[in-house]
């Protein structure tokens, strides 16, 4: 495009813009650097570049709801009593005036109907929880199937999976701390998971309620650990986070100029800054709307906890709900063994299975990393599709997850949709075991046959959706080949090469030490790597255009192609 | 990948078999060349800003108008102010959000600038001067050559964990410490054992049961007798131990259990022996009874007998008598743990 330059708005010119009123701003921050001396920091800094896609923002969105979650909690805690002493309600929601209730359940009483903006400070403060765990979860997700993870990445990797931790169990203590009937429940339930641990269970039960189930001192207890710890925690990890991310630089997408070695995008100052800073008054402002008209946790329609009372379809907050859809379909399983009794009914889904679904996550970029025995820095980030055998671990983790959640609404389902809970059950117990493989079987087939799409596409042009007919009169569909620009991005991925023991073995043929776990490692590297498609080479693409231009104008149908295709590719790199 | 130009840290291969067109070149947006979609975009963006200043302000206006407490429920079936500070706080919110992001997108500078990347790996020279600055440090210290003194400074750091603990130890009584049949304390014992024969009172009002108040089918929510004289932490403490479920059947329906009954009428902890919540639907045609938590079903006429759910134990029964007066009594306390299961329930 050919423009006249001299029209351009200042904005994009060269040169900074002349400043107004140099001799103040260089007096702030001449007095700042000759303190601080930020100057050399700032310097390379101001300017860092940050590349843009949208599946970036959901790392923000957890980040600025937690913002949320400070201010909001800070508010709460002003007029919020973490005591279990028992008085007499006299606040203004009439169905509960007269009755007995604990502080901590009369004063958030008192901050839904009494403190002007105390009910729209909660229901943003629960929103803002509900929207920092699900966005954290979705941004591992982006981080897991693009590859982000890989190194030298791995340690953010786990310090996500440890914030997605905390930030769960802060949520289960926030929800305890109102004391009403549906969160004295889930303590309640607690105090169950914690008495059914091995030798200790009881002796943490009496420690934590300071005495007998449930004491006088579990809320105020909580209560220190949900705005002091976790979020002091919390705080910390995310701080180490951003600083990881500033040092790595952020990962791109490959595209024309966007290489291994670089990073393409916006400048922090201005625009990554104005962008990241406007989404933050996004968030929140979503929030606030969130808070004025949608209703949560209305803990005035459950009354206050009282140990003989429960609701029917009593729930824990949904981010809770998969351990708990475990906790209801595994069979009574409980021993008794030398006396001792092991219950584990309530051990496997509720203490082991989150602790070992925590390490698994954790491990992920480990185990990786040995199958493919991949050293080197990577900041390109990939295709799902183009990682066929991971994509396809996260969909089964995913699926595992999925139907562990809609076990913990069990009750709900078989009443909306007049089906027996027996069978519901039932069916969970195997699907929870067979889903995850099933959905590894096709979701990998499905990254696979993407990949050869890809593969055609480059080849013989993608599909105009035109028909043409022959003189003979068979019909094809016309293909125009791809642009370079697209052409290029698809193929900026690396080929791969399947691990062997082979060479790690010795001259006369002795096998090396270790030698059954690298045959592991190459059946697992085989799995990885042996079926997915790989691009074409100069030579095929070459050949592939040849053939086209003979048969010009019209691009024959991509059928006469499938000897070149992914098919019988693989054995090329065994 | 040694021929890398910038070393073996980084993947190679990903530039064939189609060469990099290398960046597109920058293409100018309608508010960089013309002036009048600049002012455009300008104005818009600071009548965003301006709505926002508009909302705030009637934040404020919402807040001093709408009453909260008794005419909470006078908008769209929402506490007014509720409604009304919401969505004035978050359109304020919106409208800051909006207009900076509009700014950035129209109006800042938009050519994207190349940084490159370097290793994570520091180079050669620091990790060496590092090392040397490490071993010189440790050699200074002598802390290799003198191991009498590391070990004992290991040893007692290694302790300071200890008092951490301890320090733990008052956060509660031990188990067996409250342990006490006269008051109905700890895991063993519940108020149904304090005195021989506590009446079986009704749940809320605490009235006691004749035989004959029942009929077939009834279930009552029951309560053991001076329940209602404790407060507090103790009264809560009665209230999740205590609580039993008692139902009339047919005596002849009765399948085990029945020894401890009278007239037909059972009583059972209505405490769910799974994780503790109070069972509460029952079905009296199967005379099962679900626990809403995580459907543990239970078959009170077969000793409460788990017929489906994840709970392992029957719900503990109440051995039932009547007193002079005619009342349900409880001729002892459970014989077994109420509740949920813990290590060492057995011994
Ligand atoms: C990661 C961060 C956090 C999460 C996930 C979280 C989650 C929750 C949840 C779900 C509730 C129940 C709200 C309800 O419906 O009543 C709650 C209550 C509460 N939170 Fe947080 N919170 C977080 C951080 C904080 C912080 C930093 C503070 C204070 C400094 C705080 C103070 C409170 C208070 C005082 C309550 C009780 C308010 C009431 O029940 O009315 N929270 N929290
Ligand atoms: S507490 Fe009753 S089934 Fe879990």
């Amino acid at each position: 495009m050919s423009i006249d330059t001299s029209k351009v708005a200042d904005s994009n010119r060269g040169t900074a813009a002349t400043t107004a009123k140099p001799a103040k701003v260089g007096a702030v921050a001449n007095w700042a650097d000759e303190r601080l001396g930020l100057g050399t920091a700032m310097k390379k800094n101001l300017r860092k570049v940050f590349p843009d896609h949208w599946s970036f923002m959901l790392g923000e969105i957890a980040l600025w709801s937690f913002v949320v979650l400070l201010l909001t909690g800070v508010f709460l805690t002003l007029w919020f009593v973490p005591s279990m002493g028992e008085i007499e309600y006299h606040g203004s929601y009439d169905p509960l005036r007269g009755v007995g209730m604990s502080e901590a359940m009369a004063s958030t009483l008192h901050l839904s109907f009494d403190v002007r903006g105390g009910l729209l400070m909660r229901q943003m403060h629960h929103w803002a929880a509900m929207i920092f765990i699900a966005s954290m979860m979705v941004h591992m997700m982006r981080v897991y199937f693009t590859g982000a993870f890989r190194k030298p990445r791995e340690l953010n990797w786990v310090i996500g999976c440890l914030l997605l931790f905390l930030g769960t169990v802060e949520g289960f203590t926030g929800y305890s701390l109102p004391d009403d009937l549906l969160s004295g429940t889930g303590v309640r339930a607690a105090d169950g998971f914690m008495k059914a641990s091995p030798v200790v269970g009881s002796y943490m039960s009496f420690f934590l309620f300071g005495g007998e189930f449930p004491g006088e001192s579990i809320i105020p207890r909580l209560y220190t650990i949900h705005v002091l710890l976790i979020p002091g925690l919390i705080l910390a990890l995310i701080a180490a986070h951003m600083l990881l991310l500033v040092y790595h630089k952020h990962t791109q997408w490959p595209g024309p100029g966007r290489t291994e070695e670089n990073v393409v995008g916006y400048p922090m100052l201005p625009v990554y800054m104005a962008k990241a800073g406007g989404f933050f008054f996004i968030v929140f402002g979503v929030i606030a709307v969130m808070g004025g008209l949608l209703t949560l946790n209305p803990v005035w329609k459950f009354g206050p906890y009282d140990p003989t009372k429960v609701t029917a379809g009593s729930q824990p907050d949904w981010y809770m709900g998969w351990p708990d859809g475990l906790l209801r379909i595994i069979p009574g399983w409980e021993s008794v063994i030398f006396g001792y009794t092991i219950s584990w009914n309530i051990l496997l889904p509720v203490l082991v299975m989150p602790i070992v679904m925590l390490i698994v996550l954790i491990l992920l970029p480990f185990i990786e990393a040995w199958i493919t025995g991949d050293k080197r820095e990577h900041h390109l980030l990939q295709r799902p599709r183009n990682a066929p055998t991971r994509t396809a671990v996260m969909v089964a983790l995913m699926t595992f997850y999925g139907l562990s959640w809609i076990a913990g609404g069990n009750d709900i389902i078989a009443i909306k949709l007049h089906l027996s809970i027996n069978q519901i059950t039932y069916f969970l117990r195997g699907a929870v075991f067979i889903g995850p493989i099933i959905a590894f079987i096709i979701t990998r087939r499905w990254c696979i046959s993407l990949q050869r799409h890809d593969r055609e596409k480059l080849l013989h042009g993608y599909e105009t959706g035109i028909i043409m007919r022959s003189p003979e009169g068979a019909y094809s569909e016309r293909h125009l080949p791809i642009s370079d620009t697209a052409a290029y991005t698809l193929t900026a991925r690396e080929r791969e090469t399947v691990y062997s023991p082979e060479s790690d073995t010795d001259a006369n043929g002795v096998a090396a030490p270790g030698t059954r776990l690298n045959r592991l490692r190459s059946r697992l590297s085989t799995l990885m790597y042996a079926d997915n498609v790989q691009k074409p080479t100069a030579a095929e693409i070459e050949e592939a255009h040849h053939h086209a231009e003979h048969d010009a104008p019209a691009l024959p149908a991509g059928k006469s192609g499938h000897g070149t295709n992914g098919e019988d590719f693989k054995g090329i790199h065994h | 990948m040694s021929d890398h130009p910038t070393g073996d840290h980084l993947p190679a291969t990903v530039e064939e078999p189609i060469a990099n067109p290398g960046l597109p070149a920058h293409t100018w947006r309608p508010t960089d060349v013309d002036p009048k979609a600049e002012r455009r975009a300008e104005r818009q963006v600071a009548s965003l800003f301006g709505a926002s200043a508009v909302f705030t302000v009637l934040f404020a206006v919402s807040y001093f108008t709408f009453e909260v407490g008794e005419n909470w429920d006078t908008f769209m079936g929402l506490g007014a102010s509720n409604v009304f500070l919401g969505l004035t706080l978050g359109l304020a919110l919106l409208c800051i959000g909006a207009g900076i992001i509009q700014w950035a997108r129209k109006l800042m500078a938009d050519e994207e600038l190349v940084e490159y990347r370097h290793p994570a790996r520091s180079s050669d020279e620091d990790r060496e001067g590092t090392l040397q600055a490490l071993s010189a440090g440790l050699e200074e210290s002598g802390i290799g050559r003198r191991p009498l003194i590391r070990n004992s400074l290991l040893g007692a750091v290694g302790l300071l964990g200890v008092p951490a603990i301890v320090l733990l130890r008052d956060l509660g009584p031990l188990p067996q410490d409250t342990a006490n049949a006269a008051t109905g304390g700890g895991l063993r014992h519940t108020l149904w054992g304090v005195r021989p024969n506590v009446r079986v009172v009704r749940d809320v009002v605490g009235t006691p049961i004749r035989p004959s108040d029942l009929i077939i089918g009834d279930l009552v929510n029951a309560v053991p007798d001076g329940l209602f004289d404790l407060h507090g932490r103790e009264l809560q403490v009665a209230k999740s131990k205590g609580p039993v479920i008692v139902v009339k059947m047919e005596p002849r329906e009765i399948k085990s259990g029945g020894n401890w009954a009278v007239e037909g009428i059972l009583a059972f902890s209505k405490i769910c022996t799974h994780v503790g919540c109070p069972i509460s639907l029952y079905e009296r045609t199967t005379h099962h009874v679900l626990c809403p938590c995580h459907q543990s079903t239970f078959d009170l006429a077969d000793s409460a007998k788990v017929v489906f759910g994840p709970a392992h134990r029957p719900l503990p029964q109440l051995p039932l008598g009547v007193d002079e007066e005619g009342f349900l009594v409880a001729t002892s306390d459970f014989t077994e743990p109420v509740g949920p299961s813990f290590w060492e329930r057995e011994r």
